[in-house]
């Protein structure tokens, strides 16, 4: 028999589950061509319902289910970061299915589903739940990828990213198994006491693998090639969604294979893997002329940035700490530059390029202002959530000793900024390029801007508190 | 353990030798001497129309991946089944979750009409 | 003794049967010959003292799986069919008398061997219907009951995307 307490362990995860059903149900009884915000309605009440539970789940910390998972800090924070993030998808697609006529209520029981894959992933500590939380997070993005049914570019986008994605999966499998084998165990904390009495050969062959199939989750070079290309043809919400959420997801998995084995020997290969993403991701996205292209280099080089907060090895709670804010962070400005994105491409995501943006700062001044704060954000500018996340990331590689690493990520920073400030100067500087009124941004995707505005002006001006509470879970997670 | 299957590897092999053996007699005393009719793909009797080397209609592709998932489903409850009395109510209530879930999904499906052929 | 012959037999019908899925030019060559891959893969499990995996290799991969196959390939519609003997006269000459040797040297080993030899068996795994109902159910009933949800997106994933044309 399973102890109640259990149950509460998991609550978001049922909360999240049993509306994703009721929207697989309720979506047939409506008519062909209704809208389907109902729906979405729907959706965001149980995504608020799964935040609720997390505050309940937070209060029975623990292991479940024989060990399966783990609710300690971390996990919350990371179940907090995860959902909010859903919320803020499922608010601005309302628009946007309206807008590019996409009537099938699945969609938002996929980003529900999704998030339960997400959550499980943040949460687990048995690497075969991993697994099974894995796939469900990027089965439903798979999907979700492939929504805009009159786009080929998003067939393609699906199709690269399920060929791809599940090659990776593959790989972290693999090396699922390689680990059972050398440690006779697929628990995190029977391989940790195992890897503590000796190290075979085939436990580094392991942590490689899965550090391929969990890089490619992650975006990081040299696994980041699809990204531009999904990105680019994906729906702009869903876009939003992947680039944030499953991978808060898949680094909270990261720190938790990485830390909590004590896996030995990843420090050069994440090094160079961060070295490659920072500069892969900024070269990149100087040269890129689709909005949505550059914002995905930029989530390379900003997985790049977050990576040097792992091999802080020297004060590990202050890297993972780290690395938990800049989570947060890059999901509140990162979903937010995609909201406005969003709202902006109209019918057939027709403007996305950065031309199109010219003067958007007299044709909508606040939306041009809320797009100002997000990239500023992304840029790393003081007051706002990246600032801080940049300087914990790299006070802590310097409190390290990694001045090249450090070095490196700087530049890369200044160089970032350049691709930034030109759809800023773009915004404010050009002349418009037509007249035609930008619509005006509805409420439901209004709130999701403003919380995102909220979330990232929060982490810039008072990121103490968050960052405490990071501290916090990662004293839990490394011992 | 190995040895539990013995009987099946004599079965195999029976099975196969009997496959093979009937084509082989059949090809050394059938006599053989073909024409275009013969050689036709029989269809009840009425002449075949046009080739069967087409692209087939991507339903086909949905029915068969419906079922790899509801297979994939009846494998769970294989263990189970065999189990039932030692898991009791418990085990029930938690397979017949696992079954409810699905339900959900196969109600859908076929609320949206995707076993529908026309 | 008894379980390395077999398995050096089986992983070399695996391996054999892999390379001829990438050297076959027909896809549907490829496809038969996954099958002979997933067969062997099956004996494998069952020699690892894997019953029911190799049960679920047989039906759900050398079953269902396949037919997913041959039906994709029958969608994409492979263009007009190679009719190159070559092919099927490499696996009379080989096939036919390699599968035969396998077989004689299966049973052979089979009968020869007394009860006294034991299966292998890694870690406490024992990989029967019985065992695994009882990991289903205890260790492993979480990942069990979100498999569901999994199964879930699966289903909504053909469903949707299949049905784009319309």
């Amino acid at each position: 028999m399973i102890p109640s307490g259990d149950y509460i362990r998991i609550l978001p995860e049922i909360v999240l589950s049993i509306f994703g059903m009721l929207v697989m149900v309720i979506d047939p009884l409506l008519g062909e061509n209704d809208d389907r915000k109902s729906i979405g309605v729907v959706s965001a009440i149980g995504a608020l319902l799964a935040l609720g539970a997390t505050f309940i789940m937070a209060g029975h910390p623990g292991e479940a289910f024989y060990n399966i998972l783990r609710v300690d800090d971390f996990a919350v924070f990371f179940h907090v970061v995860v959902i909010l993030i859903a919320l803020a998808c499922i608010l601005m697609s309302f628009e946007y299915l309206k807008v590019q006529e996409i009537r099938q209520g699945e969609y938002y029981g996929l980003i529900l589903f999704g998030t339960v894959g997400m959550c499980l992933m943040s949460s687990a500590i048995e690497l075969v739940m991993l697994f099974v939380a894995i796939e469900i997070s990027s089965i439903s993005t798979y999907i979700l990828a492939g929504f805009r049914r009159r786009a080929a570019e998003s067939a393609e986008s699906s199709l690269k990213y399920f060929l791809l994605g599940s090659f990776a999966t593959a790989f972290f499998l693999y090396g699922i198994a390689l680990m059972y084998g050398a440690t006779g165990s697929t628990n995190v904390d029977a391989i940790a006491a195992a890897l503590r009495q000796g190290t075979p050969v085939m436990a580094y062959l392991a942590i490689a693998l899965m550090m391929v199939g969990l890089g490619f989750k992650v975006a990081a070079a040299p696994f980041q090639v699809w990204t531009p290309d999904v990105y680019e043809g994906a729906p702009a919400p869903v876009v939003a969604l992947m680039s944030t959420g499953p991978k808060a997801a898949a680094f909270a998995v990261l720190l938790r294979v990485l830390f909590g084995t004590a896996a030995p020997g990843w420090f050069w290969a994440v090094w160079i893997a961060a070295a490659l993403s920072m500069t892969i991701g900024n070269f990149g996205a100087l040269v890129q002329t689709n909005v949505k292209r550059m914002l995905a280099y930029s989530s390379i080089a900003h997985a790049g940035y977050l990576l040097v907060a792992f091999i802080a090895v020297r004060n590990m709670e202050q890297g993972v700490s780290a690395a938990m804010f800049y989570t947060a962070a890059y999901a509140a400005m990162n979903v937010g530059a995609f909201a406005v994105v969003s709202h902006f491409a109209s019918a057939g995501e027709k403007y996305v390029s950065i031309e199109d943006y010219a003067g958007l700062g007299r044709r909508s001044p606040v939306l041009a202002a809320v797009l100002t704060v997000f990239l500023l954000s992304l840029i790393g500018i003081p007051i706002t959530g990246g600032f801080f996340a940049k300087f914990y990331v790299f006070r802590a590689a310097v409190s390290s000793n990694l001045i090249w690493l450090t070095v490196i990520g700087l530049v890369n920073s200044a160089i970032g900024s350049y691709y930034y400030l030109r759809l800023l100067v773009m915004m404010y500087m050009k002349e418009p390029q037509s007249e035609e009124s930008v619509p005006s941004v509805p409420f439901a995707a209004g709130f999701a801007m403003a919380g995102c505005v909220v979330a990232t002006l929060y982490l810039g001006v008072f990121p103490n508190r968050v960052l405490q509470f990071a501290i916090e879970s990662a004293r839990t997670l490394v011992h | 353990m190995p040895q539990n299957y013995v009987p099946i590897f004599i079965f195999l092999l029976i099975a196969f030798l009997i496959g093979a053996g009937t084509v082989l007699v059949a090809s050394l005393i059938r006599p053989n001497n073909p024409d275009k009719v013969k050689l036709m793909p029989y269809e009840c009797g009425i002449d075949p129309v046009d080739s069967a080397r087409k692209r087939y209609t991507v339903r086909f592709y949905i029915v068969a991946i419906l079922f790899v998932v509801f297979d994939v489903e009846t494998v769970f409850l294989f263990p189970w089944a065999v189990q039932f009395k030692l898991l009791g109510l418990f085990g029930f209530v938690e397979m017949m979750v696992f079954l409810g879930i699905l339900i959900v999904g196969y109600i859908w499906i076929w609320k949206k009409g995707a076993l529908e052929w026309i | 003794m008894l379980e390395t012959v077999l398995f050096l037999i089986f992983a070399a019908i695996c391996v054999g049967g892999a390379i001829n899925l990438l050297a076959q030019k027909h896809p549907i060559s490829s496809a038969l010959s996954l099958i002979v891959v997933m067969g062997s893969l099956a004996m494998v499990y069952l020699l690892l003292g894997a019953e029911f995996v190799a049960a679920v290799q047989i039906i759900i991969y050398a079953g269902a799986i396949m037919v997913l196959f041959v039906f994709v390939i029958m969608l994409l519609n492979a263009g007009e069919e190679e009719r190159s003997a070559t092919g099927s006269r490499v696996a009379m000459v080989l096939g036919v008398p390699g599968l035969l040797a396998a077989a004689v040297t299966t049973g052979w080993v089979l009968t020869r061997h007394g009860p006294a030899s034991t299966p292998v068996v890694l870690g406490e795994f024992h990989g029967s219907a019985h065992a695994i109902g009882r990991l289903l159910f205890h260790e492993f009933l979480l990942p069990f009951e979100v498999t569901s949800v999994l199964i879930l997106v699966a289903i909504m994933g053909a469903v949707v995307l299949a049905r784009r044309g319309e």
